[in-house]
């Protein structure tokens, strides 16, 4: 059976063909856009909320986007466990909508910040990261202008109690090194996990890493891991 | 809305001059009309006869520069931007702009406003912007208002383009203290368009509906071509109103619902609506149709209550286009835009004649004929001498220079002179990677490139001028710009094809001024005319001056080559590892005059150019192109800006790399061959498996080529010169722009 992942496309989303390449084109899988009007999300199998400036970013970054009609759906398509995956302003937009717990600042150097960084997968719980092996590091673009992940202290304990945190900054070998968490996130976060598994929201971009030519090929690593699973499932 | 109509004044000789116009011209204009102007239509002719809309000053000189060749699509200046065939159906719009005198006094807005604009002028075309360069020149980083600038600039830059969701991956950037007061900001946008869906910038066919569409109306930016076409002066920042606001999530809009209007076929033609917003388009496309156009102002959307029809012409606001539907056509074009959340609104129509006619409240507020604004504007010859300086910089006798002991402590000053040192700190506020087809980023490559999805090939493009050279040499200095920024597109295996260019120059009322404007253009096209890549067209600046001076002359090239298979056969400056030969091509290494090692070192901005060789520099760029298409070349870099040694240490810190050569042969002294800034010289290195099949390309083509060394090991070692190592290099390379903008001072806003 095959899989068909659901792009939703916002005024302002800016990565949404660069999600479309990697799924369609790269990784060989149905890719549809939905349009952030839209409120039909039946023969979605996977939803991917893409990166990019929703409504400009104005007000906060996610806080216009979460409004859209689609989100009422995604909201549903979330309590069914229908697997999500929120990159970059899509991250912020899950956080805004409160699909997952936290929220973000403005990188700690008060500018925007795009290069190659190294991640770790944290857990290999989850069907996103089932594929990848605990502490695998990744070499993944990030692009962003607000990525500095913030939690409470008790919302920190319980994403680590419950196994949420997905993925970390760490330099090329892995380790946590303050240089490595470039943007000031609490606990080196790079991406999250709902309690129940299914939404996973992440700041890198691993859609732009799925080619040698651009290059790294890391993204590649992660898209397999999850189709393996959603595939195999 | 109460209509409370301001009384108009009365339009003399005197409010002509005031709006910038010579009593010549208001004569013309009268003889034009057949009668006196009235306020709007004074100030429309105003903006429209600008230096920055009509070139007036520059048209009969640039119309010089070549501008032919099998692969352009459209004639420069025929169009928003040039237009080069790309094969498989493509063809790519690009172009450079300049937003130098908001951006003095204004840099965020300035800036953003300037990659607004550029872009617009390319998906105007149909075509999808796909890349952006930034060249950009400012005064000395010691002076808290240049890191101000720099710092507005650089974000204006980041926060437009990133938001827009265009890449920006190449540019250059340099520090001069001519550059104090009046930064040089100029933007390039290259596009991609499927040759089925060019659209033009031309209103046809009587009774069709013109459409404004995007952003509402508002007071910002008016007179904002008249602004670009003075001196800045103290009084400039009184004029900050004349600097228009940017909104990068409108434009984004804009851009989708254009792209798919034109390719709805429901557009006749589609219009930026940039300087002079809604007079020039108007009559640009119109001219261009030989029809007129009736416009009802009080359908504009407006964003301000009470605006006269005098400031709803001029006003530049960002983000509108003029569209001229198919007649019965117009509401799909409506509901594209409204799909989008834009507004898309019927305002006029075309009609028969040469008039437009703009409405407001009943009554008609200007009528003119659409080509005595468009084409008919003046164009004028301006009177040329000789500058006196020249002599004196040229004289100067490089003999006199006593160079100090240690090269290798050379080598680190070079490496962190903001000119040369990484710009990290700048381009990491960029994004250089949405849409995924970034090959060569900035950093480690000569030139940007990108992939074309769906094809083999890849487009190279790089922004380039020295101004230090032109303002010592006029001719040489705009030979040198060209071919410079031609051996970087090539040192990334792509094939140059034709260039863009930005004219900023000073006053050109100031006869040295224009002297010097016309030998760099004479120098420009003797390269372009060598290299076979003709000017599609651009954008002139003038009256770029400080206080005390012009800018330096800075006629900055933009240049776009294609590679024909970019996933076989492209190349950087990083060596591919160990062991690898490094080779030196090329002219000799031969003469400081005006060299980065002058400025740094002593502080002298003199001296002959060494002269360039354009047979020479044609049967280099050909033979290293074919070498790396051969796939004999693993790295390849451009030697300019602190000559070979520079080059070379550069090559070391990208690879983490050390490297031995010796290279004393290359040139008559040490120092020339080490920092001269010879032209027609470049590094590059080769697997020894394909050396033979190297040295025969270029022994063929009767270039010199130079086995100079092995890469390896952890230090740069250069004969009995210098002994470096590498890490160390490094940081000293990547940490003197961060230090420098760390200043603590930072922050401060004048």
């Amino acid at each position: 059976m095959s899989t068909t992942f659901g792009i939703i496309v916002f005024p302002g989303s800016n990565c949404d063909h660069d999600a479309f390449y990697a799924l369609d084109e790269v990784m060989g899988m149905e890719t549809k856009f939905i349009w952030h009007k839209d409120t039909d999300l039946s023969g979605i199998d996977v939803i991917v909320i893409p990166g990019g400036f929703s409504y400009g970013d104005y007000l906060r970054s996610g806080a216009i986007a979460r409004f859209s009609p689609i989100m009422n759906e995604v909201e549903k398509a979330a309590n069914e466990g229908v697997p999500i995956i929120g990159i970059c302003n899509g991250f912020q937009i899950l956080l805004e909508a409160n699909l997952l717990p936290g929220a973000m600042m403005h990188n700690q150097q008060l500018r925007f910040v795009c290069k190659n960084v190294f991640i770790r997968c944290e857990t290999t719980d989850s069907i996103f990261t089932r594929g990848l092996n605990k502490d695998q590091v990744l070499d993944i673009p990030v692009s962003h202008g607000e990525g500095n992940y913030f939690i409470s202290e008790d919302g920190l304990k319980e994403l680590q109690d419950h196994d949420q945190i997905a993925f970390r900054y760490c330099d090329e070998h892995g380790e946590l090194t303050p240089e490595a968490n470039f943007n000031g996130s609490v606990d080196h976060i790079a991406g999250i996990l709902n309690r129940k598994g299914n939404i996973l929201g992440l700041m890198p971009h691993p859609e732009r890493a799925v080619e040698p030519l651009l290059g790294s090929s890391d993204g590649r690593i992660f898209f397999e891991s999850l189709l393996n699973r959603v595939v195999g499932a | 809305m109460s209509q409370t109509t301001q009384q108009e004044p009365e339009v003399t000789l005197e409010l002509a001059e005031e709006h910038g116009l010579t009593e010549q011209e208001y004569e013309w204009i009268k003889q034009y009309l057949g009668r006196n102007p009235n306020f709007t239509e004074l100030g429309v002719y105003s903006v429209m006869w600008s230096e920055h809309c009509s070139y007036k000053n520059s048209f009969l000189e640039i119309r010089k520069l070549p501008n032919e060749g099998p692969q352009l699509l459209v004639g420069a200046g025929e169009e928003n931007a040039g237009l080069v065939d790309l094969g498989d159906g493509l063809a790519c719009a690009f172009k450079v702009e300049s937003h130098n005198h908001p951006s003095a006094i204004e840099p965020y807005e300035g800036a953003a406003t300037g990659v607004g604009g550029i872009h617009r002028d390319i998906f105007t075309m149909g075509a999808r912007p796909l890349a952006c360069l930034n060249s950009l020149r400012f005064g000395d980083l010691e002076n808290d208002r240049v890191r101000f600038l720099l710092d507005g600039v650089v974000r204006g830059i980041s926060d437009y383009g990133n938001s827009f969701g265009v890449p920006t991956i190449g540019g250059e950037i340099y520090f001069d203290d001519s550059y104090e007061g009046n930064p040089l900001v100029n933007a390039m946008s290259v596009g991609v368009v499927e040759t089925n869906y060019i659209a033009k910038a031309i209103a046809e066919g009587p009774g069709n509906p013109v459409l404004v569409v995007g952003s509402s109306t508002g007071r910002d930016g008016i007179h904002g071509a008249t602004f670009a076409s003075e001196e800045i002066s103290e009084e400039s920042e009184e004029k900050r109103p004349s600097v228009q606001v940017g909104d990068p999530f409108t434009e984004k809009l804009l851009l989708e619902a254009t792209l798919e209007t034109i390719k709805s076929g429901a557009a006749v033609g589609v219009q930026d609506m940039g300087a002079a917003g809604l007079s020039s388009s108007s009559s640009e496309m119109s001219s261009k149709g030989g029809c007129g156009m009736e416009i009802n102002l009080d359908k504009v959307p407006m964003r301000e209550e009470g605006m006269s029809a005098y400031e709803m012409l001029l006003s530049e606001s960002q983000e509108r286009m003029l569209i001229v539907a198919k007649k019965g056509r117009e509401q799909e074009i409506i509901d594209i835009y409204e799909k989008w959340d834009v507004n898309a609104t019927v305002v006029g129509k075309v009609i028969e004649g040469e008039d437009l006619i703009f409405w407001k409240d009943g009554e008609i507020k200007a009528r003119i004929p659409a080509k005595t604004l468009a084409d008919d504007a003046p164009r004028y010859e301006r009177e040329t001498e000789r500058p006196g300086y020249l002599d004196e910089v040229q004289s100067f006798d490089l003999n006199t220079v006593s160079h100090p002991e240690d090269a290798g402590e050379v080598l680190e000053r070079l490496l962190q002179s903001p000119d040369i040192s990484s710009k990290r700190w700048v381009y990491e506020q960029y994004d250089t990677m949405v849409r995924t087809n970034t090959v060569e980023g900035p950093g480690k490559a000569d030139a940007g490139v990108i992939r074309l999805k769906g094809t083999e090939k890849g487009l190279s493009m790089k922004t380039d001028c020295n101004g230090r050279y032109v303002y010592l040499d006029p001719r040489e200095g705009g030979k040198m710009a060209v071919a410079e920024a031609a051996r970087n597109v090539v040192c990334t295996g792509a094939k140059p094809v034709a260039i863009t260019n930005c004219l900023n120059f000073g006053n050109p009322y100031k006869p040295e001024v224009y002297w010097v404007f016309k030998e760099a253009l004479k120098g420009m096209g003797d390269s372009c005319k060598a290299l076979d890549t003709p000017v599609t067209g651009g954008n002139v600046s003038f009256y770029n001056e400080n206080p005390e001076a012009a800018v330096y002359p800075t006629p900055v090239i933009g240049m776009l080559g294609i590679l024909e298979n970019v996933d076989e056969h492209h190349t950087n400056a990083k060596f591919e590892g160990e062991d690898e030969v490094i080779y030196y091509v090329g002219g000799k290494r031969d003469g400081l005059g005006g060299s980065e090692y002058l400025k740094v070192i002593h502080d002298e901005v003199k001296g002959e150019l060494p002269s360039l060789d354009l047979e020479l520099e044609t049967q280099l760029q050909e033979s290293v192109l074919e070498a790396i298409q051969a796939g004999l070349v693993s790295a390849a870099h451009d030697i300019s800006d602190g000559g070979l040694v520079t080059a070379l240490a550069e090559m070391c810190i990208f690879s983490e790399t050390g490297a031995e050569v010796e290279v004393r042969k290359l040139g008559p002294t040490a120092f020339d061959v080490l920092f001269s800034e010879a032209p027609s010289g470049i590094l590059l290195t080769a697997n020894s498996e394909n050396a033979g099949s190297l040295e025969k390309i270029f022994e063929q083509a009767d270039v010199p080529v130079y086995k100079i060394g092995r890469t390896g090991g952890e230090e740069l070692i250069v004969g009995d010169l210098i002994s470096s190592d590498v890490k160390k290099l490094g940081e000293l390379y990547e940490n003197a722009l961060p230090k420098a903008m760390e200043h603590p001072e930072k922050g401060h806003m004048m």
